[in-house]
């Protein structure tokens, strides 16, 4: 299936950050049955991430801060060499930067490994600003997106933050600069605290939720991303099966990426696809493009 | 699962850099070479390898280690586990080799633990640098006990590996193996040239992120078999033709070569 300038082998796609900082592990995830992969998020210099703990299962889901820890362009385009010798399924470069030139610093940089598309992170910590991120802004996001539209010769996707008042403006800006797609979200700012110590658990405090926790949240963003939008959304958020995956689909997904999932089982992909060809063939569906934004003419 | 607020009720010290710490939380469940991820409230959170249900063995070599070695009983840590894939159990009438070096004795001893119980004949060789840094030697009295001491301050002055070069393998069922990297290395070449590396399990170090399987830090080359979930004990045969013993990943991701 042709999604947003690239060809998917199935709509379940590998989130960016899980399973994605070495070529072999994104390369396993394809063999898996991913039908794109998407890597860590790579910035322009190496960075560590913060101190653990980094990621801790909650009750309803859970709650990351890994710090984008990445060794940045210059140890990544082998990587991505490695997963595209080792699978067939097109290959997604995460970039993120404080800025558009740092965004189209990577992804030139990158352009040598050969990445099917680019997905820019613009839910990163502001460097020109003060704490919030790139993506609360919808002129930064049109000025990066532009920036890295014009710079490089595959498809752009722009992977949106939920954490904003109206995630439609900035879908709308990423759309107007030339984005083929639009990816949401990204996790929802969170925090967890151990009440016998009294310290909150994340290393760096508060945090990302992801998981089940966050499944109606993504579910009416890519809603509203769809009824403005003309390019394809994709879907992430709390996807653990294929019912989930087709009520993304349902509410404006023409594909879904999945993340934390990996968490339970590593072949989650190829169950999730066959399990929405199940569903596509028992209602008369001849592919999944046909399911996508449906609930909006339920009225 | 949330970390399990555990009180320190004991801590021994097993060498001038190795102490081992009691908790109040007792992992009734954990199989040998399963670890725990370890929260130092306002520092760090790092894996260990429990050396008993209730216990790890910890050498001091930074940060988070640093500030375990300033708690007391009845301070307390955060734990998180038991995770990961641990060793095999061998079974009754085989015969096994352990092979540990410095705090690589720390995983396997639960083992040594379970064979005496059992009264399987076992042969362990233990290394470190000096005397003062072999570890456990009470808990691996099961059998035939061969010291390697890189100063000869005990046993023989070498390494476990010249130890190993002499010792017949061809009748062992299981041989077990923890230590730094490249002493396990060493080891692996020799198994592997005598053929029963397949034997052989080896419980791995790398730099641990998640901790739970899903950021892929932790995660070997060729395959992407992740050590904190695939592992971190893996079969000598799967560790052929991978970046065991060649390099490791810093927590960027930048390779680091041994
Ligand atoms: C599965 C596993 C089991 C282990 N079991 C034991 C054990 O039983 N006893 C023991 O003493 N040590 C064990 N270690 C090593 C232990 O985790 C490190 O010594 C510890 O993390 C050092 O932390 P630090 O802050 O004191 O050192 P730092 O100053 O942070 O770093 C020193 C070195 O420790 C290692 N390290 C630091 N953070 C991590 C991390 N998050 N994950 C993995 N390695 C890290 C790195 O190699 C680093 O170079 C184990 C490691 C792993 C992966
Ligand atoms: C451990 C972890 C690391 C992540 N790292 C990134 C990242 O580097 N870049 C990014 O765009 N999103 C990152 N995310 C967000 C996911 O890609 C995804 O948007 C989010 O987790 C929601 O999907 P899920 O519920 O399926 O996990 C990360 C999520 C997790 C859990
Ligand atoms: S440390 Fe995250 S997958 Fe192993």
């Amino acid at each position: 299936m042709k999604v947003a300038g690239i060809e998917l082998k199935n709509p379940t796609i590998l989130a960016s950050g899980i399973m994605g900082t070495t070529g072999a592990a994104l390369a396993r995830m394809g063999r898996n049955g991913a039908g794109a992969v998407v890597t860590k998020s790579i910035g322009p210099v190496p960075k560590k991430g913060h101190n653990n703990p980094s990621m801790v299962e909650l009750e309803c889901g859970y709650i990351n801060a890994m710090g984008l820890p990445n060794p940045s362009y210059l140890g990544f385009c082998e990587e991505i060499g490695i997963a595209k010798s080792k699978t067939d399924a097109p290959l997604i470069a995460s970039i993120f930067g404080g800025n558009a030139a740092e965004f189209t610093e990577v992804a030139k940089r990158l352009l040598s490994s050969k990445p099917d598309c680019f997905e820019l992170n613009v839910s990163c910590p502001h460097a020109e600003g003060y704490g919030a991120s790139v993506g609360t802004d919808p002129d930064l996001v049109h000025e990066i997106t532009t920036s890295v539209v014009d710079a490089v010769d595959v498809p752009v996707w722009v992977k949106l933050t939920p954490n904003v008042t109206d995630i439609t403006s900035i879908g709308r800006a990423a759309e107007s600069a030339g984005a083929s797609a639009i990816v949401a979200i990204n996790t929802v700012r969170g925090m967890a605290i151990d009440i016998h110590s009294g310290y909150p658990i994340l290393g760096n405090r508060f945090g990302g939720l992801s998981g089940p926790a966050v499944k109606p949240v993504a579910v009416k963003c890519v809603y509203d991303l769809y009824e403005v939008l003309d390019v394809p959304v994709i879907g992430v958020g709390g996807i653990t099966c294929w019912e989930d995956a087709i009520e993304m689909m349902l509410a404006g997904a023409s594909a879904v990426e999945i993340g934390s999932a990996v968490h339970d089982d590593t072949q989650i992909f190829e169950k999730i696809s066959k399990g929405i060809d199940t569903y596509l063939q028992k209602y008369g569906y001849s592919k999944a493009e046909d399911i996508a934004g449906l609930s909006h003419e339920m009225i | 699962m949330r970390p399990i607020h555990s009180k320190i009720t004991e801590i021994v010290e097993e060498s001038p850099n190795v102490r081992t710490f009691f908790f109040d939380t007792q992992f009734d469940e954990a199989i040998p070479g399963q670890f725990v991820m370890v929260w130092v409230h306002g520092t760090d959170e790092v894996p260990m390898t429990l050396s008993g249900k209730n216990s790890i063995t910890v050498q001091k070599v930074g940060d988070a280690t640093s500030r375990m070695f300033e708690l007391g009983i009845g301070d307390h840590m955060g734990l998180r586990g038991p995770f990961g894939r641990g060793f095999t159990i061998p079974r009754n009438g085989e015969n096994v080799l352990f092979i540990a070096g410095g705090v690589g004795a720390a995983p396997i001893a639960p083992l040594a633990d379970i064979v005496k119980m059992r009264g399987i004949e076992a042969h362990a060789i233990l290394g470190a640098r000096c005397c003062d840094e072999i570890l456990f030697r009470e808990r691996f009295a099961c059998g035939r006990v061969d010291i390697t001491t890189d100063d000869g301050s005990e046993g023989r002055s070498g390494f476990v590996t010249d130890q190993l070069t002499e010792t017949d393998t061809s009748n062992i069922n299981r041989i077990y193996v923890c230590g730094p990297e490249i002493m396990m290395y060493k080891v692996f070449e020799i198994l592997k040239a005598r053929n029963v590396h397949v034997k052989t399990e080896f419980s791995l170090h790398r730099y641990f992120k998640c901790g739970i399987g899903v950021c892929g830090a932790c995660s070997m080359d060729p395959e992407g078999l992740r050590v904190c979930r695939d592992g971190p004990v893996f079969n000598g045969g799967e560790l052929e033709g991978s970046e065991f013993g060649h390099y490791e990943r810093d927590s960027s991701g930048r390779k680091c070569r041994f």
